[in-house]
């Protein structure tokens, strides 16, 4: 470098702005053993977990740092004994607070402690429409009845409530039953989500994927509830990804607008990013959580649009999709820094069709658990 | 975060008569960010941020005051045009309304 170089005199990145969102991540713990929970594979143990008081630090410097909503999810986050005290402590800092919940875990007399700690909003989720269904899936009898009876609660004392349903290719038929359930239990939104394959989804594409059939009928049963529900439930839809032609702008853009803690305090640019074996993730117990997200590698690696290699570097849409999720190119073509391959652009397109072909042909394909520790996976 | 709510993209917003009551249902807060010296409207899974007017017309809802007095209100503050002014709230609350993240007093 000489004196003349322009570079010395330029920061090396300018300054991101300050995250919108985190997800804490309280536990991996959960009574439900989901077959595509966003988890890893490798579920980590109560003895790892933060504590209260740091969880609380993190809360306070997410705040400062220009987190305005807080997640509070897991596994289940009403695992944690401490959940009245986090959301309480997460309030005082400041943040909204969202409990994303199974709801399993949760009791009248917990629901008011919440209340009564301020807790903002709940999250509910639906593994289906009924008990044979969603205990099915959840892995939990009683599972669904016990659901039904925290959403009366939920409606007693009153929480603004959003209803959770990912949708695979075994459950999809009861879309329209969960968009009645979310009017009947006076839900203000519901997420109608396709299930995306990270996390345990991966080990089990060949019995959760739908078929373009069902994609396309999702999509067209979202289309004509939000026209006829207009003002009365807000649906927020994410369709089937293997079967577009774009792919999803994953986080909004890598370190751009939100960020993950793990439950043992390892801070995530999104859920899966730790399938990505190149980055490298600091710790709340080690470091500022300004400093992990304004400089932290795992942040930088694909924060902005310098990384993108071709087609995503001349493409028109980079700053709309961002080249789409960093993890599935990963997963499929095995470069994180290639164009997702749901883009029809991407040079590992045709592989991600040749898969979603596979992944739709078997009906009888068998679910694989959540469970401690990963089951050895087959083949 | 999203900018203010423009108007919703199908097909027109339902008119809102001065008479209506207008309130920020549970879960719904008007917050300054101080990080970005901003307003912003927090809301179940959603943080808007208001620009001037928008943060002028949500101070004043407090589920008491009608559309209209909102209007004469805001009218009589910026020294606007009455009708032009009730007419802009009404869009933008429109727009609340069918996000849901504001009510009417029945």
């Amino acid at each position: 470098m000489t004196l003349h170089d322009p570079a010395a005199h330029r920061p090396a990145t300018p300054m991101p702005a300050p995250p919108i969102a985190m997800l804490a991540e309280l536990t991996h713990r959960c009574p439900l053993s989901c077959p595509y929970c966003s988890n890893p594979m490798e579920l980590t143990r109560k003895e790892a977990e933060l504590d209260t008081e740091t969880w609380l630090a993190t809360f306070r410097q997410a705040a400062a740092l220009g987190v305005l909503q807080l997640h509070l999810s897991g596994g289940e986050p009403a695992s944690r004994p401490d959940l009245v005290a986090l959301v309480a402590g997460a309030r005082e800092a400041g943040l909204y607070t969202n409990l994303i919940t199974s709801g399993i875990g949760l009791t009248d007399r917990r629901l008011r402690e919440l209340d009564a700690a301020g807790l903002d909003h709940v999250q509910l989720s639906l593994q289906g429409t009924d008990a044979a269904m969603a205990d099915a899936i959840g892995g939990y009898r009683g599972g669904f009845d016990r659901k039904i009876k925290v959403l009366g609660w939920i409606a007693e004392i009153g929480f603004p409530l959003t209803l959770n349903f990912v949708m695979h290719r075994r459950n999809l038929r009861q879309l329209p039953r969960a968009l009645e359930m979310a009017i009947e239990y006076g839900a203000r939104r519901i997420e109608v989500a396709t299930v995306q394959f990270h996390g345990w989804a991966m080990a089990n594409r060949a019995s959760l994927m739908p078929t373009r059939e069902q994609a396309r009928e999702a999509g067209r049963i979202v289309a004509e509830a939000r026209a006829a529900l207009r003002g009365r439930l807000v649906i927020d839809y994410v369709p089937a990804d293997y079967h577009a032609r774009y792919p999803k702008p994953c986080m909004g853009g890598w370190g751009s607008t939100g960020l993950n803690v793990a439950p043992d305090g390892l801070v995530l640019p999104c859920h899966a990013a730790q399938t990505i074996p190149s980055l490298e993730f600091q710790s709340v117990r080690h470091a500022p959580l300004a400093e992990i997200w304004t400089e932290g590698p795992a942040f930088r690696a694909f924060r902005g649009t310098e990384w993108m290699k071709e087609p995503c570097s001349s493409c028109e849409r980079k700053l709309v999709d961002f080249g789409g999720c960093r993890c599935q190119a990963m997963a499929i073509a095995g470069d994180p820094a290639a164009a997702d391959p749901v883009c029809e652009k991407a040079p590992a397109h045709a592989r991600l069709r040749d898969l979603t072909e596979d992944f739709t042909s078997d009906p009888d394909a068998p679910l694989v658990y959540r469970a401690f520790p990963a089951p050895a996976r087959a083949g | 975060m999203t900018a203010a709510p423009a108007p919703a993209a199908e097909g027109a917003a339902p008119t809102l008569a001065p008479e209506a009551v207008p309130f920020l249902p549970r879960g719904v807060r008007l917050h300054f960010d101080t990080v970005r010296g901003a307003w912003v409207l927090l809301a179940p899974e959603r943080a808007l941020r208001l620009d001037t007017v928008g943060h002028a017309i949500l101070s004043r809802i407090d589920g008491e005051r009608s559309l209209g007095a909102i209007a004469r209100d805001l009218a009589a503050t910026f020294n606007a045009p009455f009708d032009q002014i009730l007419a802009d709230s009404a869009g933008y609350l429109s727009a609340l309304l069918d996000r849901r993240v504001l009510e009417l007093r029945p």
